[in-house]
């Protein structure tokens, strides 16, 4: 069942050429919103951490970039990509790290933690593998209610691959037989901590077999084929193949939050192969495909910058929570609310 | 014909999957062969593809009700043992009880922990996770002591929006029983006086309930008027129902069948504290099981966990006080 994606030329496979651009120009919008997002936190304008997905792009971009309206997506830290390919847009992001009230998680829940469950788009906690059954759990619910063709994808790194939950998760959508794509980024260090003390296999993709699903291997430094890739697996899911395990390999082009400098990275990775640059990649793939000029994807970046500075503007203007306005209730039956605390304090 | 504890859990169940077609069932053994302690007997036949066999994954069962919540289902998720659902505790506390607050998306599930020690049953078969759950903000925590709550606050649980840590006594199961279901319910977060008295007043839940009116009745024949509060849940905790209750008897036990350190016990003491003072004429008491891992030999556990005779003891010493 194991496929393993050999790179491939634009010429050679199915994906619409204009598919190829838009994910293209995710890619570049992604990349001009975390500079943004680093040169705030650098400037002390971000509470809180700065978790930035660089290299990581290509990847991101091709995990949801498949997804239907009424797909569930579960991104986790660096999928900033893969969120604006789902619907996500620079300015809740931007609200979001910034805490206005007026982003999706009202200054409650800050930076990489915001998502819209209504609209498929699942908010992941800290707590990594957590998100693989629940996205699992939305399927379920979906196939009991007769509907059919639809399709969940959820992120994780490869340090996420040791947990209990992406163990229980994926074992559990295998049994139930869920259209459930697991997206692997093996980006070679889980926070600090390097691929071999991280796991004994000897490719990721070899879990794929121990619970018997599909699997998929691309170099994710390779935008066309990240895109070749989830549409393979996206494609299986939704015909009702089961789960797909995706497995790519790349380089963490940051640190694993900007407060960290990665010193700890292996120098013979970042001039290796593994360590190039997916925007690079993909610029000369569409320029060597005759679908770009380097003149458009100059002006195309500048766009992208000009649609963060804008969203910017208007998410600084925005303003924060008021705690004297909060309900300070965590649940929604409000009878059943424990309301002795707030009594204690008036 | 008489309705044991557990068959109304599983008639509650049954009426829940009939009357509202979002409801489904997911854990482990609880398909045809019915649960452990067949709280879901014949439930797989009566709704095909609706009680499903769960991986032995509490992480994954919890976490596949949640994501089926965000779809709008209201699952009811079987753990096993009340213990094993520290397996799954991070999808309970960190997930599903955040995700109504982060995200404005209520999280209806509802998690079935059958709870507290039965003979023989030792370390691991026998917790009573209340206190912990109800810890976190963002999850009700029920505690059913009687026949007709444990079937009206199932229906409830599973009606309500947001999750629901059902605590259900396996002590109870069996042997506790009514004449029938009931037709009317006392809504969830409000306790109920089990027994009206005058000199002193026990607040408990669950099968301590019963090991408290026990201690009521045998301090009668000395000339003691007890009364006895059945939390019913413990969050919310109900209070005014308990405050009322210390102002007419001046004196509080209370008796919990959870370890001693922190807990509903000693919340209900700090409440009573800061707000009843005033009203208190001896220094509130409580009584819980002992601070070590619940023992497997009977005569340890009897010793461990506060029997009515325990509770009677406790008493005496109050309302000497």
């Amino acid at each position: 069942m194991v496929t393993a994606v050999k790179e491939k030329t634009v010429a050679q496979n199915d994906l619409d050429p204009a598919l190829i651009v838009r994910a293209y120009r995710v890619m570049l919008l992604s990349r001009a919103t975390e500079d943004k997002l680093a040169s705030l936190y650098r400037a002390g304008m971000i509470k809180g951490g700065v978790f930035l997905g660089k290299g990581q792009e290509a990847l991101s971009t091709a995990s949801s970039i498949f997804l239907k309206k009424g797909d569930i997506f579960g991104p986790l830290i660096r999928d900033q990509a893969g969120r604006l390919a789902f619907g996500d847009t620079v300015l809740d992001t931007l609200r979001t790290y910034l805490g206005s009230a007026r982003g999706p998680m009202r200054g409650r829940d800050g930076n990489i933690h915001r998502g819209r469950p209504r609209e498929g788009y699942y908010a992941m906690i800290s707590h990594l593998g957590a998100l693989v059954p629940v996205v699992a759990g939305g399927l379920y619910t979906r196939r009991l209610r007769g509907e059919t063709g639809v399709v969940g994808v959820t992120c994780i790194g490869d340090g996420g691959t040791s947990t209990g939950a992406f163990h229980e998760g994926i074992n559990m959508a295998a049994v139930e037989h869920l259209p459930l794509v697991v997206v692997v980024a093996n980006n070679q260090y889980a926070y600090s901590t390097p691929n071999n003390r991280q796991f004994a296999c000897a490719d990721l993709l070899d879990k794929a077999a121990g619970y018997g699903i599909a699997g998929f291997k691309c170099d994710g430094t390779d935008p066309l084929a990240c895109l070749e890739t989830m549409h393979l697996a996206v494609q299986a899911a939704r015909e009702g193949h089961g789960p797909q395990l995706v497995v790519a390999t790349l380089l963490r082009l940051v640190g694993h939050g900007e407060h960290d400098d990665a010193g700890y990275v292996d120098p013979n990775l970042r001039k290796a192969n593994v360590g190039r640059d997916c925007l690079e990649v993909g610029a000369k793939q569409l320029i060597d495909a005759d679908l770009a000029t380097a003149a458009e994807i100059a002006a195309w970046t500048k766009e992208a910058h000009a649609e963060v500075e804008q969203a910017l503007n208007k998410a600084q203007r925005e303003k924060g929570p008021d705690p004297n306005s909060e309900d300070w209730q965590a649940i929604s039956t409000e009878r059943l609310a424990d309301g002795h605390y707030d009594a204690e304090e008036e | 014909m008489s309705v044991t504890y557990l068959e109304a859990i599983r008639a509650a169940q049954e009426k829940a999957l009939a009357d509202d077609p979002r409801v489904f069932i997911y854990g482990q053994d609880v398909g045809v062969f019915g649960g452990a302690f067949k709280a879901t007997k014949n439930l797989a036949a009566e709704f095909p593809g609706r009680v499903m066999d769960a991986p032995l994954s509490e992480d994954a069962i919890v976490g596949l009700a949640i994501g089926a919540a965000i779809e709008g289902a209201r699952p009811i998720v079987e753990m096993q043992f009340a213990d094993f659902s520290t397996v799954g505790f991070n999808q309970i506390v960190n997930q599903a009880a955040t995700l109504y607050y982060r995200t404005d998306v209520p999280c209806p599930i509802v998690v079935r922990l059958p709870s507290g020690g039965t003979l023989g049953a030792g370390p691991f078969h026998s917790q009573s996770m209340e206190a912990i759950y109800s810890h976190y903000p963002g999850l009700v925590v029920m505690t059913p002591a009687t026949v007709e709550d444990a079937y009206s606050m199932m229906l409830e649980a599973v009606s309500i929006d947001d999750p629901v840590i059902f605590c259900e006594h396996k002590l109870l199961y069996y042997h506790l029983k009514a004449d029938k279901l009931p037709d009317v319910a006392q809504p969830a977060g409000k306790a109920r006086i089990a027994r009206a008295g005058r000199d002193a007043t026990v607040v408990t839940y669950s099968a301590m309930l019963h090991e408290s009116l026990q201690a009521a009745e045998d301090l009668v024949e000395e000339g003691w008027q007890i009364e006895v509060i059945d939390l019913r849940t413990v969050k919310p905790l109900d209070t005014d129902t308990v405050l009322a209750s210390v102002a007419r008897t001046g004196r509080l036990l209370v008796v919990g069948e959870a370890w001693p350190w922190g807990g509903v016990t000693a919340e209900v003491i700090s409440r009573v504290a800061t707000e009843g003072f005033g009203l208190l004429d001896a220094a509130p008491m409580r009584l819980n099981a002992k601070d070590t891992p619940v023992p497997y030999h009977p005569d340890l556990w009897a010793a461990h966990r506060p029997t009515a005779t325990a509770v009677a003891a406790r008493l005496r010493q109050l309302l000497t006080q």
